[in-house]
């Protein structure tokens, strides 16, 4: 299942990663190393086990559905690279 | 008297009690060994006002008859720990500049018992790293150096700063995280007792997140009784964390007995690795030679799918951080770089934001989930950790604890394995297959390699019993009689 420049450049689409086009072969060589390496993993008899989700058998604890933080706008503001009159600032989304 | 930098934590705590000094002249100690610790480049940021200011507070809380658990001791915060109004940015430059308007539960928790911040220490970016290289503030150096040979080494990681501060008495002991081995990996490189406890045991609120079902906090230090006196400071239920696990803490200190006569010790073959150098593996013989004079009893025991954790690791790990780290997009917090539309800014910012490894694993955890690859890569690996942990849990029935070594070699060199992704992630071998199961493990260490670095021995318990880690920890520690000095505090690295 190797992959080529084409699945590196959708990939990095995705991921919302802008790659140059120089970068697309050594980024392909690297990602098909580790999944060549990773392939061993098919050796595994896997059948009838369930895929293990989480590490401690326990219920996801459940809270009733009410405020409990808020009111903090300029704090969360106030690590924006850009905002203004209460906003996160974007480049325009609606023409 | 000696210098205050050379203490424990446990005895510096005994001099403030008995007044001996005061947490101000106990700081300001370890203020001048930060300073003059600069050339390791272990801190990403110093935090040395506030941390006078708050061991005047705790100088006060002393005279008032009112000492906490930690009182007045200095510690190193890993820059994954959110530290409300200081620097917080997973050694990243899409982080840069971040500084949190809320703290961690675990820092919370370390301040609420009287503990002194010195800094936030370096690490690798995102805490995705065995040799803190990736980290955006450049490599720090290990204190410790080979026998006759000046070159200078990786402190691990990815908690390498921690290490590196704490190996180095810039601070009494520090807090680290663990995915796959970055608190015992780095504390095996400096010389350092690191435990990563029981997933579930800290509270992950407020600790930039890499990989959520792997990621726990824990301490480094430079003894076991240290390492159980921060845990006590650091564990407990957390609400606001989700996977956090609702058990009472129990009184970590009050369980190294030193005693392990009964103990039932697994040794297990798989984790004598092609490739492993003679001295790590007779290490470990001795390891299990002092465990079988004091009483304990050793079993072989077989954990057949350990040679499959790494590649495990390395599909989980990456989908998850691929997910984690889809919130850095250049609107709400940190680097912005500009674009035509949002797309564009978004592509743009975290081109330019993530370093190589963290871009790498970005594109592989996309891939592993992207439709037509989920139940070929991601689906498999959770199943295969499932077999891992069962491993464990058939283990557990027959010991009480598993003896291995953490890593397969002493420090290496700045600069080297780096060009091999794969090469970097077997630094791992040893201390991921706890990672995929979430049990406690402990790094001690135990002995020096032929060109005199430190090796260490690992300690893996059952679920929650960080208990039976710390005793046996401590049994190991006396065992081994551990007391070679880093190079940088025998006059340096001239």
């Amino acid at each position: 299942m190797a992959i080529d420049t084409t699945t590196v450049l959708k990939i990095a689409r995705l991921a919302r990663i802008a790659v140059k086009p120089e970068e697309c072969a050594p980024l392909a060589q690297e990602i098909n190393g580790i999944l060549a390496w990773v392939e061993q993993l098919n050796e595994v008899d896997t059948k009838d086990v369930e895929p293990m989700t989480s590490v401690v058998a326990m219920e996801l604890p459940r809270r009733k559905d009410e405020v409990t933080d808020g009111n903090i706008r300029d704090a969360i503001l106030a690590n924006a690279p850009e905002a203004e009159a209460g906003f996160f600032v974007v480049p325009k989304v609606v023409e | 008297m000696s210098r205050l930098t050379d203490l424990s934590l446990r005895e510096a705590r005994g001099g403030l009690t008995r007044r001996s000094f005061s947490a101000r002249e106990l700081t300001e100690a370890h203020i001048k060994a930060c300073e003059a610790a600069r050339p390791l480049n272990a801190y990403m940021a110093e935090t040395f006002d506030q941390a006078l200011a708050m061991a005047d507070e705790s100088d006060r809380r002393i005279k008032a008859g009112q000492g906490r658990l930690l009182e007045g001791m200095p510690l190193g915060i890993k820059d994954l720990f959110c530290t409300k109004g200081v620097a917080s940015t997973a050694c990243s430059k899409i982080l840069k500049g971040f500084k949190p308007p809320y703290e961690s539960t675990v820092t919370a928790k370390l301040w609420e018992a009287g503990a002194v911040m010195v800094g936030k220490t370096s690490m690798d970016e995102f805490a995705m790293g065995s040799s803190n290289m990736t980290s955006c503030y450049g490599a720090v150096t290990n204190p410790w150096r080979r026998k006759g040979d000046n070159r200078p080494l990786v402190p691990g990681g990815s908690s390498g700063g921690s290490a590196a501060a704490v190996a180095a008495r810039t601070c009494l002991g520090a807090t680290g995280t663990d995915t796959g081995g970055s608190i015992r990996q780095p504390a095996a490189f400096c010389g350092l007792v690191g435990l990563k406890p029981t997933y579930g045991r800290c509270s992950r609120w407020g600790i930039i997140a890499f990989a959520s079902s792997l990621d726990q906090a824990g301490p480094i230090a430079r003894s076991v009784h240290d390492c159980a006196l921060l845990l006590q400071g650091m564990a407990g239920y957390d609400r606001k964390d989700s996977t956090s696990v609702d058990k009472p803490v129990p009184d970590y200190t009050t369980v190294l007995s030193g005693s392990v006569k009964g103990l039932k010790v697994g040794v297990p073959e798989e984790y004598l690795v092609e490739g492993m150098p003679d001295e790590i593996d007779e290490l470990w013989q001795k390891g299990i030679a002092w465990f079988r004079a004091a009483g304990a009893q050793v079993i072989d025991i077989k954990l057949p799918h350990t040679k499959y954790a790494l590649p495990t690791y390395y599909i989980i790990a990456p989908a998850e951080c691929s997910s984690n780290l889809a919130r850095y997009d250049g609107v709400r917090f940190g680097l912005r770089e500009k674009g035509g539309d949002l797309t564009e800014l978004y592509s743009n910012t975290r081109a330019a934001g993530f370093g190589a490894e963290v871009r790498r694993r970005i594109l592989i955890g996309t891939y592993v989930l992207s439709a037509g690859y989920y139940d070929a890569y991601y689906l498999k690996a959770q199943k295969v950790r499932a077999r891992i942990a069962g491993d464990f849990r058939e283990a557990f029935k027959q010991v009480d604890i598993v003896l291995t070594p953490t890593a397969p070699s002493p420090a290496f060199g700045i600069g080297e394995m780096m060009d091999d992704p794969i090469a970097m992630y077997l630094n791992d071998v040893f201390t991921v297959p706890a990672s995929l199961a979430g049990l406690p493990a402990m790094s001690v260490p135990a002995g020096l390699s032929g060109d005199g670095l430190p090796l260490g021995l690992q300690l893996i318990g059952r679920p929650f019993d960080e208990e039976t880690v710390l005793r046996a920890g401590g049994f190991l520690e006396t065992a081994a009689q551990f007391t070679a000095k880093p190079a940088w505090l025998e006059g340096g690295h001239a």
